[in-house]
Parts: C-alpha cells; structure tokens; sequence
C-alpha cells in the first residue's frame, strides 16, 4: 500500500506492505537512522519518537497508522545549526555513554519539557520509566532535563 | 528485530463500517493502540487476516458526565485517564491505576477499550472498572447492548463482546459517599502486577452502603471479591473489617504461580493489597 | 587541568569529543550500515533444550518467494564451518547438525531480500526433533543417571567441563579453620544474568569473490583477536579480513564471544556473493548470547579474635552446552580466586568444577573482570554472615580485617599481589558520606516502628587489566595492546589503538591522555579504534583493561614522542637532551625557563627541510606494544541503605554510597559516569535481572517482559566519593573502574536486604530479591533460584 507520511516536516511517500513498522519507515526511506530499537516488546525506549508532539515507540505502530500525522525524529531538533537546550544538556552532563538510547531520551525528554517547563526530578525520572539505558544509571539524564529546564532560552552551539 | 506475519490493513471511517469489515472479515482484529497486539504479532502468537484501525474514531475519544453517568470512550487513552480532573473527583483509583500501568509513552498510546477487550487477568483496569461497578455499551450491527463488568469476562482473553461487535463505552454510576484506590505490587515499574486490588465503597451514615472489590492477576481473570463486598456492607468501615475482608481476598483468589510468585505469596499480596486498598476508599470517601 | 595559551589540556571533567555525533542521532550502528545489494539473514532456533535432529526441511521456505538461500549444519560440512572453538578451547556447533543442546540453539539460517521475507521463512522450515530429557540443574550435571550432552566430544562420558580447578592451600585452610574461634557457612549462589546491551548483536559479512576480501562490520569488543578467529575458523588469510566496529550500543562483555550468527553471516555471505546482513532480535539475545555468572558456591569463612582468618569455597560453575566463557588460557575459572577479597588472611582455599547444562553457553563478564564478581559477592555476603554471627557491626570486623596500607604490595593466600591500596581511609569515607552512625540509630527507630530498613556493606578488591605476558593469553594471544601516535606538521595529533569503545568514552579519555603528556589540546587529538586495517593488533576492551593496558599504552607511545622530541629541542636550543626540563606542552633550559621549545614549534622542526640530530629520521611518530606487569587493584567502599515493606515484602535502594578508588582519574565526570551506569547494573542484578529455567529448559526471561532490567524510578540518586591511591606501576598511576560498581554493589544491596530483615530472624536471601523470593525469606522459606 501507498503511505505517505509527515516526517520532520516533510511528506515521505512509499509503496509499503501494512506490516511494515514505522520504526523501518523511518529508517528505511528517508534514512533517519537517528531512531533506534532495542526490543521487541515495547519495553526498552529505544525507538522514541514524536507524533503529533506526543512520544510515541516507533516498534509498536504501523507506518500505516501514523498516515495523516506528523512524526518528528532527534534529526529534527537541530534547527539552523542550533541544538536544541535537550541536546546541549545531554552533552554538558554526560547524560550519554554509548549513545544508543539517547535519540529516544531526547524525544520522550523534548516531549516532557514542552508540557511541563520545569519537571521535578521526580517528574523526569517518571517521565523517562519506558525508557531503558544500560550505560548512565538515569542520574546524569535526569540532570540534563534539569539544565535543559533552566537554560530553555541559553544560546547553545553546534 | 520480530516482525509481524502479513495482513490487510483498512483504516475505519466509521464505527459501523469497521463492525461490517468486522463481520465481512473472518479472523479481523480491531486495533487502537496496538501496544497488547503488536507484540503478540511480532511473536507470531497473534496472525490476524486483517487489522481494522479504529484510531480516526475520535468519536469515542471522550470522558465525559452524562446525568447521573461518568462515561468513557473506548478510544481514550490511559494519559487521559490519568490526567481526568472528572474522574479524579469521583473515582480517583483510575489514577492511581494508571501510574502504574505500563509506562507514560505507552499510556499515550493505550486505549481502556483495548485494555478491556485484551482480558489478560494481570491488566489493570479490568479490576479499577468492575470494583466501581461499571458496564460496558457494546456495539454491533443490530445496536448497542449493555453488560455489567462483572459479566464481561468470561474465562482467560474471552469477553462478552461477539463476533462483529466492537466495545465502544464504559459506564460508571456516581453515587454519593464514594471513595476508591487502586493498589499494585510489581516486581519493577511497568510490568504487570504480581497482584492488584482494586476497591471502592460508599458510604452513608458511618455505614458502608456499598463496596465493590476486585483483584488483577491472581486468577484466570478478573476477580470479583462479592463474598467480602456482602462483609462490608451495612457495617461501619473499620481496620478489623479490611483485614477481614483481606483474608476473604486471600480465600477467593485463585492465583497460578509464575515467575512474579509462588501461590502462598499472591494470597499473601491478594490479602494485604485489598485492605490497603480499601482503607484509602473509605479515607477518601469520608475525606 | 592546565593549559597552553588559555586552552585547557590534559586531565580533568573534559566533555565528550563523541557526544557531537549521538545527540544528533549521527551515530553510526551496526543496523544503520546500508551496503548496495544487501540481503537478510534471520536464523531458525530450537525450541527444545535437548533433542535429536532427525530431519530437517527446507524446501517450503526455498520456495517463498523473496528467499535466496537456507543454510543448514550440512551446507556448512561442505565448507567445514559447522563447528567453531570457542574461547575456552571448546567446540559449539554453528548450527545443530546431530542435535540441539539448548533451548535457542541454532538450527537454520535463511538469506532473504528483507528480514520481513527472512522471518516468515523460518516458520516455513519443518524440523523433525525427537525431545531427550533435558539437564537444567547443575546440581545434578554429574550424575549417573544424567543424559550425557556433549556426546560429540571423543572420550566425554560425563558432563564434566573441564577438570576440577584449584587455589590455594587446602591443608594451611584447614589448619585455620581449626584454630578458628568462629565459623560460619553459606550456600551462595550468583545466578544467571545477562549483560544485555542496548544493541543487541550482529554482523554485517561482505565477501568479494573476486579479490577474496572479506569486509565484516560487527560491534565486537575484541575486532583483532576476532579477525585472528575467523582467520582460522574460515581458512582466510588474515590480512583479507577486515572487521569495522564502528559504533557500538553497549557491549558489557555480551560483545566478547564470537557467535554462530557471525559464522553464518559469513558463510552466507560467500555463498550468495552479496553483503549479508544479520541483526538477531531481544529473545536472541537473551536466549543465546553469552549470560554471565550462574555460580553454586559452598562456602565456610572463620575468624579468630574479632578477625578473618580463613576461607573455602567450594563451586560449581554452569557452563551450559558449550563452555564458552571468557578468561585467560591459565585460568579456567577466570580471577575467581581473588575471593579472598579485601582481607589479610591466613589461608584460603578454592576448587571450582565446571560442568555441561542444557542451558545457552556464555559465562563471560557481564561488567566483570572474569568471575571476580562472582568472588566479591562470595567473600562479601560471607563476611557480612560471619559479623552476624558474631553479633559485631560488619563494618568493624572489616575495619579489624582489611590488609593494611602498610603491606602493600601485598601478596594473598591465593596469589595474587595487590598493587596498592588504602582500605581504612575509603571505608571511612564511605561512613562520612553515609552518615553511618545517624543510618544505624534511623533503624533502631524505626525498627521500633515496625519498619523494615537495612544497611548493607560491600567492600571490594579488582584485579583489573588483563595482563602480562608471562601470566595472561586468550587462544594463544598475549593479552597486550598497541598504540600508534602520529604527530603531524600542524601539531595535530591522530592516536590509533587496539581499545575498541562501547560507549566508555575512548575518543575523549585518551586524547586527554595524549594532551597531559604532549601538551596537544584534546580537541587536536584524533582517536582512532574500531578497524583493524587502521588500528595497531591488541586484545579489545573487556576487564576494565582499556585504561590499565591500552592507556598505558598511549602514556608510553606518547612519552616516546616526546623523547624524541627533546633531542630535536636540544638541537633547536643549542643544548644537550639532559640539561632540558619538561613542562606541559614545553622543552625548557633547566636553570633557564624562558628559553625553550613548545611541542609545536619541535613538531615544525621534525617535518621541516631543517636538519635534525645525527641519524635521526624527520617526522614525529611513534607506535608501542603495552604489556602491563601486573594488574591494577581498583577497590571501594559501598553502603546501601533500603527499605522494605514489611506487608509486601518489596524492596526499595532509598541511598547508594560508592566510595572507589581507581588511583589517578583521567577524566573524573567519565569515571562517576561509569560507576552510575555499573551502579544500575547492581541494583538490576540484585533486585530483578535474572534467568532462569523451568524443568524442561524451558527459558523463563527471554525478552524484556521478563528479563527486567532496572528504570529509572528503581535507581536512587547515587551518592559517590573518591580516594586517589595511585597505582605504582602504570605509567599514570591509573587503575581501570568501569567494572567495579558492577561488581561491588550486588553484596551491598543483598546484605542490605538481610540486615533489613534481621528483626525476622532472616540470615540469608538469594538474589535476586524480587518481593516473592524476600517474602519466601520472611517466611522462613528461602529457597535458591534454578
């Protein structure tokens, strides 16, 4: 079946079977590779992404259900050269060892940070539970969200 | 990464187009948030000939009060359960429940109709529904028709909805004098419950007028505790009562050991869980 | 840190060079490599633990349309890879050709134009097994009665895996433990987990037929020692094969060993002609990869006079169908014998037999220097069963026992020598971040109350960085590390080596390294690993060895450059190599500072048409091979503090206090980052991580539904501190960490636990401490896992 998709603002269209999981559509046809899996069951996180602002595991929906909507991938938070303050958090406190869950944190955080400005760190622990990291033991990424929460407006480099 | 045998795939317009597809289809499955079924289709336990997404029904994306009614879409989600001003106020074990089913980007995802149909005896909502006495309108091609939850299950991922009916609402009389909770033991956050009790009571005069009691994961399904619902009512809520009525729970559960517990234990949790929760409903109603 | 100009060098909290690239989701993992006409393999696994292959059929699935090819054991006679060694000098089948000797063995392989196509294949294959009973506890391994597993092996008659080892001294133990005033005895098991990475594995095989190159991108910890493998398995020749890690979503030791997957993705590779691509799935993973630990142990430890004197232990290791554990060639069961941890004993003794289960091979680290966490946890839980016995605080009978800084280095009864250490002052520490007296009147309190909270005391010796030459090989390979460094005109620098990073932050820790002894800002350090065309031959990154041998290896090379450079600087200053003193980044007069030579302007000189010292050549490179003299001797001091709920019997870790000493800290926010991460790796293992079997091998935990790894909400703030006792014979004085919060916090957690329950009367739990396996415990009915 055809599909077409809204994907970090523009329309990706392909010729897919229904089966096909939106985490391959992503990575498959415009080649995000950004987003990740790490199970099979919805458990690890690893595949966050955003629909329609909502966090959303890309290894448990169609990429025929998410036909209509609009997904957005961690390829999209740099914006013009500018990271995003989730980003530049990450980074100022070694919120990432290897880097495989990140793209999903940065997702399911970026979501957090846009409902609720200034989380608790008990909001953010809460916020980032269907998320597995096997490298940081969660301390440094809740510390990232902190810093992201109060350098919202900083001017962050590439 | 598992990936899902091949299907057919229609997006429904309407909720009776989709029961006609229902009907026209054999082995069609309904999906809404598809956190239960894709799995079990990436394992290959599941293989539907064709999904039917009901996702555009926004229709039945709603909680809201009709008359003496709280009534709830079954497209809505376990993040608007959770975050229901309305359903907070009447019945507050929804949201105890749901901050600790699954996971917040799940619960963007999960539907209460979908959580019901699953009929897995470890899901929460199941017991959160039947303690408050809830029914369920469902749908088909002839019309709707209304069951009591305690009628909804009827044995292990088997419930009252037919062939080529769709559950559409849940339904939950407001009664003066209520209060609920929801209690759960898991072994980490996110997984389902060793054991879950659910309870509510009214209560009128010093008097419990009515309780309703159910237990998550520790029977084939859902649990209806009636022998300790007929123990509360009429008599004034007390600590020996709940442990009374725990130790009914104990009795009455019929647990099957796995690897969350033993036998001895879920009794044990079964037990503890009912009075916990039924000593946070009474504070609640009398609060 | 210090500086040249205003920019900051050498070491310090320097921010990570590689996080540029993931927080962009730039990374570039093993799925996200797209090669032109790339085909799929997905692999067909047994569903039985134990069972004859009578028939195996592949024609339905040939048939579907999509599928290129179906590999069998037979397919793989006719290349002669269907067996391979393993790294314990084993044999594991490929692929099941006679029988399946567990449960996810593999059995087919199918080579299809997606992994959709590849999947539904595999139901298309019809396999004919006839069940045999199946051998799940290890208990009952040898006995007489027992189905014999390994019946492909000639003269194995027994399910014996290897010859019963010993350390020690048994007689002078027994001597002890007769003189001994107190003696206390334990069954202590470390049951099976698993290191479960992220990313799970996989492997990309492209082999040119034409120029019989083979090209393999897989996220291995050991790319060089691999490459030698599959020289030998293949009949390649080595410098054809050329294995590219790019990155890696974690390893935790599940990246070590190679896998019957990897063989078949070769295989099928130079059968189809095209690149083939493997990934296996979670339930993969889980179900047949290499799990760690699943240790029985018997254990008796003595004290006389309010000190340890003695220990014995007695174990059985279960290495399930194929012994494919991970450890030096001299040392079947691994460093288990450091077990006498971190106390000046009289005597000790350990035997440890190896036997065959129907259970998936493995036995490496899961965030472990071969089995030392299986002997932390052992001595751990026994000291802290011997304090309880002798009704003293478990602190003070440490305190009383530990090996003073004054007997370093420090030779234990089992033959080890520590390096150095300075227990008392960590412990300490540890008790001032914990507030330890203010902890023990809250219980008193609250034991009062009714309240159920505990106290657990871990303190642990590593051994770390595997190691000289004269002691440590893996296959027949010493376990050394290179390093080349290439200073170029500009002063920038490339560093290539044998480390391979899975996220313990290479790129930035040896640049630092580099920058502290040349003086080259980190940020002009390029650091090169992960192609074993590009890199120098070592032995990879597992054991906590990266820092303690590759480290030292880029200290050396780098000093070598630097010796160079002083005689170009001599010969720019009109002055002899010995009358120049150095500081960062700087030759200079002795007795004259202001006169001297950066290391750029030497590293202009070096390329430049100006002349340079007698007989030396231009250019500023050097390359060394590292071989460490001994191991580094990280230690810690951990105090947890939890709570249990006395109705429901669950456990929360309310604090974690990690007090380690690693020596010297290159980059200390990358140190706290590891122990974090190895801090949550304890309280999984120790709470929920397990896997376990039911009677027929069937595997209870194989996808994260069930194999629980901690969130989030099950991990509290942790709470560290440090000690700096430099290591004195590193040439930084840097002693490797990455695995010690993994192999130090389970005892705390577990002795927590227990001291949590003492009002119960309760001196004993197994891991892990789910809420039915404590409640059983408070019951009174404490029953080991299976």
């Amino acid at each position: 079946m055809n599909i077409s998709i809204n994907i970090n603002g523009e329309t990706v269209t392909r010729d897919v079977e229904p089966r096909t999981l939106l985490v391959h559509f992503i990575r498959d046809t415009p080649g995000l590779t950004g987003t990740h899996w790490g199970c099979d069951t919805s458990n690890c996180g690893a595949c966050v992404v955003q629909m329609d602002g909502q966090p959303l595991k890309s290894c448990t929906a169609l990429a025929a259900m998410c036909e209509g909507h609009e997904i957005r991938t961690v390829e999209a938070l740099e914006v013009d050269g500018k990271l995003d303050p989730i980003q530049q958090g990450f980074h100022e406190k070694h919120a990432l060892q290897c880097g495989f869950c990140t793209p999903g944190m940065l997702m399911t955080t970026r979501a957090l940070l846009d409902e609720n400005p200034d989380p608790t760190e008990a909001e953010i622990r809460m916020a980032i539970s269907g998320s597995i990291c096997r490298c940081t033991g969660y301390q440094n990424i809740v510390a990232a969200v902190r810093w992201a929460a109060e350098n919202a407006e900083a001017e962050v480099q590439s | 990464m598992q990936t899902p045998a091949r299907f057919d795939y229609e997006r429904a317009t309407s909720l009776q187009g989709a029961i006609a597809s229902l009907k026209e289809h054999e082995d069609s499955r309904i999906i809404a948030g598809g956190h239960s079924l894709l799995p079990m289709m990436k394992l290959r336990l599941a293989s539907p000939t064709r999904l039917i997404d009901i996702n555009d029904l926004t229709d039945l994306q709603y909680i809201r009060e009709e008359g003496d009614e709280i009534a709830i879409g079954a497209l809505t989600r376990h993040v608007e359960l959770l975050k229901s001003e309305l359903l907070a106020e009447h019945f507050p074990l929804f949201k105890d429940a749901e901050l600790v089913i699954a996971d917040p980007v799940v619960r963007n995802r999960g539907t209460i109709g979908g959580s019901l149909c699953q009929a897995d005896a470890a899901e929460d909502l199941s017991a959160v529904c039947a303690a408050v006495k809830a029914t369920v309108v469902i749908t088909g091609a002839d019309g709707t028709r209304t069951v009591p939850m305690d009628q909804f299950h009827l044995g292990p991922w088997t419930t009252a909805v037919g062939e080529g009916e769709i559950l559409t609402e849940v339904r939950i009389a407001k009664r003066p004098g209520g209060g609920s909770a929801h209690e759960k033991v898991e072994r980490r956050a996110g997984d389902w419950a060793i054991a879950a009790a659910s309870a509510a009571v009214w209560i009128d005069g010093g008097v419990i007028t009515d309780a309703g009691i159910a237990l998550s994961a520790v029977g084939l399904t859902t649990i209806d505790l009636t022998r300790a619902e007929e123990l509360l009512r009429g008599q004034p809520p007390s600590e020996e009562l709940f442990e009374q009525a725990g130790a009914i729970a104990s009795e009455d559960c019929m647990p099957i050991p796995d690897s969350r517990g033993p036998v001895d234990y879920k009794r044990h949790l079964a037990g503890v869980l009912t009075k916990r929760a039924l000593r946070k409903a009474t504070a609640r109603a009398l609060s | 840190m210090t500086a040249v100009g205003d920019r900051p060098i050498g070491f310090g909290p320097l921010k990570r060079k590689e996080d540029a690239r993931f927080i962009r989701g730039k990374g570039n993992y093993l799925d996200d490599i797209r090669l032109p006409g790339m085909v799929h393999m997905a692999i067909l696994r047994s569903p039985f633990a134990h069972a004859k292959i009578n028939s195996i059929d592949t024609s339905a699935a040939l048939a579907l349309p999509g599928v290129a090819a179906v590999i069998t054991a037979k397919d793989l006679e006719t290349l002669g890879l269907a067996w391979m060694p393993t790294i314990s000098y084993d044999t594991q089948a490929v692929l099941a050709g006679d029988k399946v000797r567990f449960q996810g063995q593999e059995v087919a392989a199918v080579i299809a134009i997606d992994e959709y196509i590849a999947r539904d294949a595999l139901q298309l294959i019809d396999v004919d097994y006839e069940p045999l009973p199946a051998v799940v506890n290890a208990r009952k391994a040898l006995d007489e009665d027992a189905p014999l597993i390994r019946d492909d092996k000639d003269g194995q008659l027994d399910n014996l895996a290897s010859p019963t080892w010993e350390a020690g001294d048994e007689e002078s133990t027994d001597k002890a433990f007769a003189e001994a005033d107190t003696i206390v005895s334990r069954d202590i098991i470390y049951p099976r987990c698993h290191p479960a990475p992220l990313e799970t594995c996989g492997m990309i095989a492209d082999f040119n037929p034409e120029t019989g190159q083979l090209d393999l991108y897989n996220g291995n910890q050991a790319p060089h020692a691999h490459r030698t493998v599959y020289a030998h398995v293949a009949g390649l020749a080595e410098h054809m094969i050329r294995i590219k890690c790019n990155d890696i979503g974690g390893g935790f030791g599940n990246k070590v060993p190679v896998y019957p997957g990897y063989v078949c993705a070769i295989a099928g590779s130079i059968v189809a002609g095209v690149p083939v691509k493997w990934i296996e799935d979670r339930s993969e993973n889980l179900m047949s990869t290499g799990f760690a630990r699943d240790y029985i142990m018997k254990s008796d430890i003595c004290a006389k006079d309010g000190k340890i004197t003695g220990l014995r232990v007695d174990v059985i290791a279960d290495h399930g169908a194929f012994d494919s554990t991970a450890q030096p060639t001299k040392f079947p069961a691994g460093f288990f014998h450091i077990v006498c941890g971190s106390y000046d004993l009289q005597a000790s003794h350990v035997k440890v037999k190896a036997v065959y289960t129907n259970k998936a091979p493995g036995g490496v680290a899961y965030r472990c220097s071969f089995r030392i966490t299986e002997a932390v946890y052992l001595v751990e839980r026994m000291v802290e069963a011997l304090a309880l016995e002798m009704h003293i605080d478990p602190i003070d009978l440490r305190m009383q026992s530990f090996i003073g800084t004054e007997q370093f280095p420090y030779e234990t009864t089992t033959g080890w020598t520590y390096d150095s250490g300075d227990y008392h002052k960590t412990m300490r520490v540890a008790m001032d971040i914990a507030g330890y007296e203010d902890l023990r009147q809250e219980q008193e309190e609250k034991r009062a109350r009714g309240e159920l909270m505990g106290i657990g005391i871990s303190f642990f010796t590593e051994g770390v960085g595997a190691g000289p030459r004269k002691h440590m090989d893996i296959l027949g390979l010493a376990m050394n590390d290179g390093a080349d460094l290439r200073v170029h005109p500009s002063g920038k620098a490339v560093v290539s080596l044998s480390a391979q990073t899975q996220g313990q932050g290479h790129e930035t820790t040896f640049a630092q390294i580099v920058a502290e002894e040349l003086g080259i800002p980190p940020e002009d350090v390029e650091v090169r690993h992960g192609d074993t065309d590009k890199s120098p031959y070592g032995l990879g990154t597992y054991g906590s060895r990266s820092t303690p041998v590759s480290g030292a290896a880029v200290a050396v090379v780098s000093r070598k450059v630097r010796d160079k450079a002083r005689a170009i600087a001599a010969q720019m200053l009109e002055t002899r190599p010995e009358d120049l003193a150095w500081e960062k980044g700087r030759w200079y007069v002795k007795g004259d500072p202001s006169v001297g030579a950066t290391i750029f302007d030497i590293t202009e000189r070096a390329y430049s048409g100006d002349s340079l010292p007698e007989g030396m050549e231009g250019g500023l490179d050097a390359q060394v091979i590292y071989d460490p003299p001994n191991l580094t001797y990280p230690y810690g001091a951990y105090i947890a503090v939890v709570d249990v709920d006395p109705e429901t019997a669950h456990v929360t870790v309310r604090r974690f206090i990690a007090v380690d000493d690693c020596g010297v800290r290159i980059n200390p926010m990358i140190v706290d980052g590891q122990i974090h991460g190895g801090l949550a790796e304890g309280v999984g293992i120790a709470l929920m991580e397990v896997i376990t079997f039911d009677e027929e091998g069937n595997c209870l935990n194989g996808s994260f539904m069930d194999y629980l790894i901690p969130t989030a909400l099950e991990c509290p703030d942790f709470e560290l501190g440090a000690t700096v006792t430099p290591c004195p014979h590193h040439p930084l004085g840097a002693k490797g960490v990455g695995e010690s919060p993994n192999v130090g916090s389970p005892p705390a957690i577990v002795n927590a636990v227990i001291d949590a329950l003492q009002p119960l009367g309760v001196n004993h739990v197994d891991m892990p401490c789910t809420p039915a396996r404590v409640w059983a415990a408070m019951q009174g009915n404490a029953a080991p896992p299976q």
